[in-house]
């Protein structure tokens, strides 16, 4: 199991093109990905899941994925919360 | 009867209304025997439904532009996301039809983004509707296009629109938006911005009394609907709507006039491009060509690099666009803060100081080669210039020319033809670029000012953090006196100078801009009219001045202080 404590800095948190962003690059990795917010945990290859937690700018989110390619997943989603979904 | 709502996007309608209601999709209750059968009429529908996606995806990237494209990926992603199929099913076992599957699964959704806190997040709502509508529309097989049934110039009364409404509104008849629901972030708020048309939303339930073809006003300035307004009411409007068109004319008609100063001095306005499809707008607003065209959005996100025929026709759509105007293209800008997956870039603790720009491209000739040769041939017979980014020393300049080399020698092997005579620039965006301009000067044709990044780099302030926001102010006389620097040093060298962020579309930095003899202002389309209309009021050998005054200042405040008090002494025009 691999897993990263992340901080969402998007002015708009997961929502509308970051979220759609975070959810496809989830859907590229085989592996079972959770995105965890305040204990409550959602399916992070699912567009509604990830919406539902409600992550707002500066949420601290916990990525968690089990499978072949966990590691890789985690460093992927982490890359791209890290580069703020490509917003200048 | 006076309704009043809220100020959603800016402008006064006046027009009959056309009453929009959606069909109502009528779910008749029945015992599905057969739980297989029922999951494959929802593959199906899903499939039309995902087709439908695609093609008003594509109809309002065309339309509307590729923000409001994005809605349709967000409705891909609902109907893709795997936790569907589990909730259908569950669904499915107890009995339930599809159509009442779909209706109570989507129906939970709907209510769950309601009840959130966050009004972004509730807004989300409505997507969700609109995706469940649309799938039970196909499953029930209602064909339905109600918008299509306008035929008139009028403004649209709804209870709320969907994405999908209003892909398919004729946008040519439509005068502006009046719904109950909604708020300033709604979808219809967002759109008619995008349109430049006015809208009132959440007016409330009244709206749903206008009766079709009813006299309305709707003052998206004001946030009031008017309905059968009297007629003191409909002069005073249509008086403030003349005034307002005439404005409106007159910018845009000058917008196509060149920006020659009192004095005779011309500037160049040219627009900073980021997506294909932009140029088009930009052309509107008045651009005479485009000073810096964004290569992005075709590396940022990806899993693999773009190919070079992926490329060329990316450009190639731009440059038809442009015909013979130049177009400085802009080699790939990604790293630091734009993630490319197909790199695997590191984490970096200083993204902005790192590995980004023209050093992954020279660390990555491949890439950059590729995308040069792509730049190349949609550039044939057209004006190209390419400028990279991020140069810090001679050396990655030197290095980045010899690229431009090796991709035309091999399409000249390929026996493929490509653009001659291309200009090389250098994207001044570090201090250290601006002050060794001098000995850059044999290795460039000209210098385009990054004043964003110049002015986080002088500063040492990350302009995406407020806490130090208000330190990467672009008018410092530290950043004036490096662009100062520049154009002299290039002009002595009969070099041209341009300049694209946000300082070359401000009113406050464009005297001083022109004074300091920069040749080409590259900017948003949108701020094109207001800044040509400006450079017309100017007199050069003035400003000039100014801007000797204004590099004096001991900082940025001085400076906009200066030159508010100057620009109020200036002769209005």
């Amino acid at each position: 199991m691999n897993e990263t404590a992340l901080v969402i800095r998007n002015k708009v948190g997961l929502h509308a093109r970051p979220a759609t962003l975070f959810v496809q690059a989830a859907l590229r990795f085989q592996s079972d990905i959770r995105l965890i917010k305040d204990g409550h945990e959602g399916n992070a290859k699912s567009f509604r899941a990830v919406l539902a937690l409600g992550v707002n700018q500066n949420d601290r989110v916990l990525v968690r994925a089990e499978g072949l390619d966990a590691a890789e997943a985690v460093q992927a989603l982490t890359d791209l919360v890290e580069a703020n979904f490509g917003e200048a | 009867m006076r309704l009043k709502g809220i100020a959603a996007s800016p402008g006064i309608a006046i027009a009959p209304a056309f009453v929009y209601r959606a069909v109502d999709l009528i779910v008749r209750r029945r015992r599905a025997q057969d739980s297989a059968a029922e999951w494959a009429r929802f593959e199906r529908a899903a499939s039309t439904a995902l087709r439908e996606l695609a093609s008003l995806r594509a109809r309002a990237t065309a339309e509307v532009g590729e923000a409001e494209a994005a809605v349709f990926d967000a409705h891909e992603m609902i109907l893709r996301d795997p936790e569907l199929e589990g909730s259908l099913r569950a669904e499915l076992e107890h009995g339930a039809s599809i159509e009442a599957a779909v209706e109570v699964v989507f129906a939970q959704d709907v209510a769950t983004f309601e009840a959130m806190e966050d009004p972004l997040f509730r807004e989300r709502a409505a997507d969700f509707a609109d995706v469940g509508r649309r799938v039970l529309r196909i499953l029930l097989g209602i064909n339905e296009d109600p918008l299509s049934g306008m035929n008139a110039p009028a403004v649209i009364v709804a209870q709320d629109l969907l994405p999908s409404d209003t892909a398919r509104l004729n946008k040519f008849l439509t005068r502006g938006f009046c719904t109950a629901a909604g708020g300033p972030l709604s979808h219809t708020a967002i759109l008619a911005r995008n349109l430049g048309l006015p809208a009132v939303v959440g007016v409330g339930s009244a709206v749903l009394e206008i009766g079709d073809g009813q006299q309305l006003i709707a003052d998206g300035s004001e946030g009031w609907v008017v309905v059968e307004a009297s007629e003191a009411e409909q002069a005073a409007y249509l008086a403030r709507l003349s005034d307002m068109a005439a404005a409106r004319r007159t910018a845009l008609a000058n917008a196509l006039a060149p920006a020659i100063t009192r004095d005779g001095r011309r500037a160049e306005v040219v627009a900073n491009v980021g997506f294909p499809g932009d140029e088009r707008s930009a052309l509107d607003c008045g651009a005479e060509g485009i000073g810096l065209l964004r290569t992005e959005f075709l590396f940022v996100g990806r899993q693999t690099a773009p190919s070079e025929d992926e490329q060329f026709r990316a450009y190639h759509e731009v440059f038809s666009a442009m015909g013979s105007l130049p177009v400085v293209a802009r080699t790939l800008d990604i790293g630091g803060d734009k993630p490319a997956p197909f790199l695997s870039l590191p984490h970096e603790e200083n993204p902005f100081l790192g590995w980004r720009a023209i050093r992954i491209g020279l660390a990555r000739p491949d890439l950059l080669k590729t995308q040069i040769r792509a730049l190349l041939r949609a550039g044939n017979e057209h004006t190209l210039k390419i400028m990279f980014p991020m140069i810090a020393t001679i050396e990655e300049m030197q290095a980045a020319r010899a690229l431009v080399g090796e991709a035309r020698t091999e399409l000249a092997q390929r026996g493929m033809p490509a653009a001659e005579a291309v200009e090389i620039g250098t994207m001044v965006e570090i201090p250290s670029a601006a002050l060794m301009a001098e000995e850059l000067i044999p290795h460039v044709d000209f210098f385009s000012i990054g004043s964003n990044d110049l002015t986080q780099y002088t500063l040492a302030a990350d302009r995406g953090n407020p806490a130090v926001a208000s330190l990467s102010d672009s008018l410092h006389p530290a950043v004036l006196r490096l662009i100062d620097h520049v154009i002299r040093v290039a002009h002595n060298h009969g070099i041209w100078v341009g300049l694209c962020g946000e300082l070359a579309g401000d009113p406050s930095a464009i005297p001083i801009l022109l004074g300091l003899g920069l040749d080409e202002f590259s900017m948003g389309a949108a701020a094109i009219p207001a800044a040509k209309s400006l450079i017309r009021e100017l007199a050069w050998a003035e400003t000039q001045a100014l801007a000797r005054e204004a590099l004096a200042q001991s900082g940025a405040p001085a400076v906009r202080a200066l030159v508010q008090q100057w620009r109020e002494r200036q002769p209005s025009v």
